[in-house]
């Protein structure tokens, strides 16, 4: 009834190429991305802001990384982790080595380092493919971490190995080291997620996008038809590496604020993929409902217990969280093999019948 | 169909809400303490008697004496699993219901908390982990690390294997080698390991093990290539018992195997069996339940059937480690309490009452713990106590104690740790506080 596109003409191709060609969508999302800036950042507390909104942001960056590899050109990944690290420690020496760099182009410096070892890693993927080319990426985790634990360089020679991010400032707030405010860090982590998720929004409308997704449906038949291969899945592999090195990046300024190899260990990686794959896989939408249903339900899980007022043992309610998660991810595979972002399609196309189905 | 829909509410109503669920009121009139522990995952073995132990030492508290000077303590635990983000959303969830100080049993989410302690004045209690270079007050005034810290206690391990050698002089040439866990907590040792070895000619073989340490082949290997005359281990976990079977199986002399005091507890050596007779711990406190403070525990916790554990497992060398912690914590806020009056105090107070906290052997007599660990000062300039160590020997079915107790070599370890905390504290913009004297 109220959903309706009746009575919406498109007159010029931009109208209808638009991104949200439905005027609904439109205010909606707009009205959805005015309120995710402006409510948590004027009233959000800490707790929700730095240990629920914040990795949120950057789980879904590293899974909008993932997915445009996994998702759109189709290459299997378990390096994520590696990749992210690879952000992380870029951004720690670019910004002890020159305090007066802007964090920002900090963090963008460190994704293109961190595209930049992706593509090294990337060019196996001609010639490999599906679970060996993810078992070629697994090798990129290991040597990473290894790298960064071994070499005591790239921690700035610090016995402990561990990372610390510097306080920096943008437009005179401070947004890293232990004095900024969650809600600064907050507002750098939505800034940049919803620039990089427009990004590749576009990205995957276009060419580039048409010719990830012709290598991920039939790598031949995208040959014939004239895709160069090396060039799509190695720009695929760039463009993923660079995202996920900027969500590493802000997962040790923005999130934890000192880190270690262990931060980014291969659990991340497939925590991950869990996102891309339970969001949807080829959807960017679904990298953060993927990334919200990741970070959200365990936190809901652990909390549940007490808000219902029954006390148990850490140890039982731990075992139980883990039991229900596991239990909603197999449901939500069962019930929706293609995702969150598919149900929520859905969603909409039965909206659109509301109140009078046929 | 529309059960999708349903679903899809649902979901959305679970994401919504969860986060909120955790904002649970402590209750008034107590002093909230805050407990990061571990009694699932990787880590369980070591963390399980620890948790044990705290919560016991706090029932024994209330039980016994109505609190702290009258003041009930009240605590909440929050399962980490040893886990660095787990352990920083359960400080940030209990962080809103005002705690004194946190105990974060780890040392990958003590580097997490150093920073944010002044920021959200809540004290850092690592007892014997976390970073070393926090010792020095002057540096680090949130932070403290009493009874004594990571280096100290590797040149009192140096020291004992001296004695044992027939003197310091004698260990120019013999090989001792280093098997650590690959994080923060395990090289933290590292840097004092290696000024030892310049200053005593001995060679260091530093052999790193990866989380969480469960397949150590490739490192045992080296060891029987190497064939050291000494192995010391900062291990965890389970590494800690695949470490001591390993030894065990190339048959290495397990009393020449030393473990720090986080790689000495029952449930390390058990799984190796006869194997691990003779293995060698470190420790700041004795092992065993034959302490009148755990007779007190049993007659006020356990006889009411309030005990956190079994009571067979009491005087282990984890659980004991509880007990002292909860211990020092409690004697911190009393010291506190001694001049800002028996309330429920504020953080900064309770600050003050760690950084001017003086243990006397009388006192721990009254606790019932005389003989079972050490008295500790604590000064602004020195928040480790510089604190001795006991070196504890596994017979087959007990911890006993077969050292005196050996200091550690403070000429070596406190112009590293005031170096380091200069460094540390640059990194965070600290300044140092120059009036420590003027603080009294």
């Amino acid at each position: 009834m109220i959903y309706r596109e009746a009575g919406q003409f498109k007159s010029t191709y931009a109208s209808d190429q638009a991104i949200f060609p439905i005027v609904q969508d439109r205010w909606v999302v707009l009205a959805l991305l005015a309120a995710a800036v402006v409510v948590p950042t004027a009233l959000g507390s800490d707790y929700w802001l730095q240990a629920v909104l914040i990795p949120f942001l950057i789980y879904a960056l590293a899974a909008l990384g993932l997915n445009v590899l996994t998702g759109y050109a189709g290459q299997l990944s378990l390096g994520t982790g590696g990749f992210m690290a690879v952000g992380g420690y870029a951004a720690f020496k670019l910004a002890t080595a020159f305090p007066g760099l802007n964090i920002l182009a900090v963090f963008v410096l460190s994704g293109l380092v961190a595209a930049g070892v992706g593509l090294i890693f990337g060019i196996p993927s001609l010639r490999i493919k599906g679970f060996y080319l993810a078992v070629a990426t697994l090798a990129a985790q290991f040597f990473l971490s290894w790298l960064f634990n071994k070499v005591a360089w790239f921690s700035n020679y610090a016995p402990s190995g561990t990372i610390t991010a510097p306080a920096r400032t943008v437009l005179g707030v401070m947004v890293t080291g232990p004095n900024a405010t969650p809600g600064a860090r907050y507002a750098v982590a939505i800034g940049v997620a919803i620039v990089f998720a427009l990004l590749v929004k576009n990205l995957v409308r276009g060419r580039v996008g048409r010719a990830w997704m012709a290598i991920r449906d039939r790598d031949i038949a995208a040959e014939i038809i004239g895709v160069r291969p090396l060039r799509t899945k190695l720009l695929a592999f760039g463009i993923s590496s660079f995202l996920c090195g900027i969500a590493g990046a802000e997962y040790v300024f923005l999130y934890l604020g000192s880190a270690e190899t262990q931060a980014f260990d291969i659990n991340l990686s497939f925590l991950v993929l869990f996102m891309v794959i339970i969001g949807g896989l080829g959807s960017v939408l679904g990298s953060f409902l993927g990334a919200a249903f990741i970070v959200m339900v365990p936190i809901f899980l652990a909390n549940a217990p007490h808000a219902l007022g029954l006390y148990m043992p850490v140890a039982l309610q731990k075992q139980l969280e883990l039991m229900v998660f596991g239990g909603l991810i197999l449901f939500f595979l069962i019930v929706e093999p293609n995702g969150l972002a598919r149900l929520w399609q859905i969603t909409k196309e039965k909206l659109r019948l509301w109140p009078f189905p046929h | 169909m529309r059960n999708r829909i349903l679903l899809i509410f649902v979901l959305a109503a679970a994401i919504a809400v969860g986060p909120l669920a955790g904002a649970v009121l402590a209750q008034g009139g107590s002093i909230f303490i805050p407990l990061l522990v571990y009694r699932t995952g990787p880590y369980a073995p070591s963390g399980i008697p620890i948790a044990n132990g705290f919560v016991d030492y706090f029932t024994l508290v209330n039980e016994r004496d109505g609190g702290i000077n009258g003041v009930k303590i009240a605590w909440e635990e929050c399962e980490t699993q040893y886990d660095t983000k787990q352990g920083v959303e359960c400080y940030e969830r209990l962080k809103g219901k005002s705690p004194v100080l946190v105990n974060p049993y780890s040392t990958g989410i003590t580097y997490q908390l150093v920073p944010k302690a002044p920021v959200d004045k809540v004290v850092v209690f690592s007892m014997g982990y976390g970073m070393t270079a926090a010792a020095d007050g002057r540096w680090f005034p949130w932070v403290f690390g009493f009874p004594t810290t990571y280096w100290s206690q590797a040149s009192a391990v140096i020291r004992y294997i001296g004695t044992q050698e027939g003197g310091l002089d004698k260990l120019k040439g013999k090989k001792i080698a280093h098997i650590f866990h690959n994080s923060p907590y395990g090289k933290e040792a590292n840097p004092t390991l290696e000024e030892l070895a310049r200053k005593y000619g001995f060679e260091l073989t530093q052999l790193a093990v990866d989380h969480p340490g469960q397949e150590q082949k490739s490192t045992w290997l080296q060891v029987r290539r190497l064939n050291p005359d000494w192995i010391f281990m900062s291990g965890w976990g389970v590494m800690n018992q695949v470490a001591v079977k390993e030894a065990a199986a190339i048959g290495f002399k397990m009393d020449r195997f030393i473990g720090n005091w986080w790689s000495a507890n029952d449930s390390d050596v058990v799984p190796a069996g006869d194997g691990a007779k003779g293995y060698k711990g470190a420790t700041f406190h004795a092992p065993g339940s034959t302490f009148k403070v755990h007779a007190e525990v049993v007659k006020h916790v356990y006889d009411k059937g309030k005990g956190a554990g079994k009571k067979e497992a009491m005087g282990e060398p984890l659980y004991n480690r509880g007990l002292v912690n909860a211990m020092y914590a409690a004697e911190a806020i009393r010291t506190a309490m001694g001049k800002y009056g028996n309330k429920v105090l504020t953080a900064e107070q309770v600050r003050w009452g760690f950084e001017n906290l003086n243990l006397t052997e009388g006192r721990l007599d009254q606790l019932g713990m005389k003989g079972f660990t050490h008295p500790v000062k604590v000064t602004c300039e020195d928040h480790e106590g510089n604190g001795p160590v006991l070196i504890q020997q596994w017979d087959g079915k007990k911890w006993t104690l077969v050292s005196d107790w050996v200091a550690p070599m403070r000429d070596v370890v406190r112009p590293k740790l005031e170096e380091a905390a200069v460094v540390e504290g640059k990194k965070l913009n600290y300044t140092m506080r120059e009036n420590c004297a003027a603080e009294k």
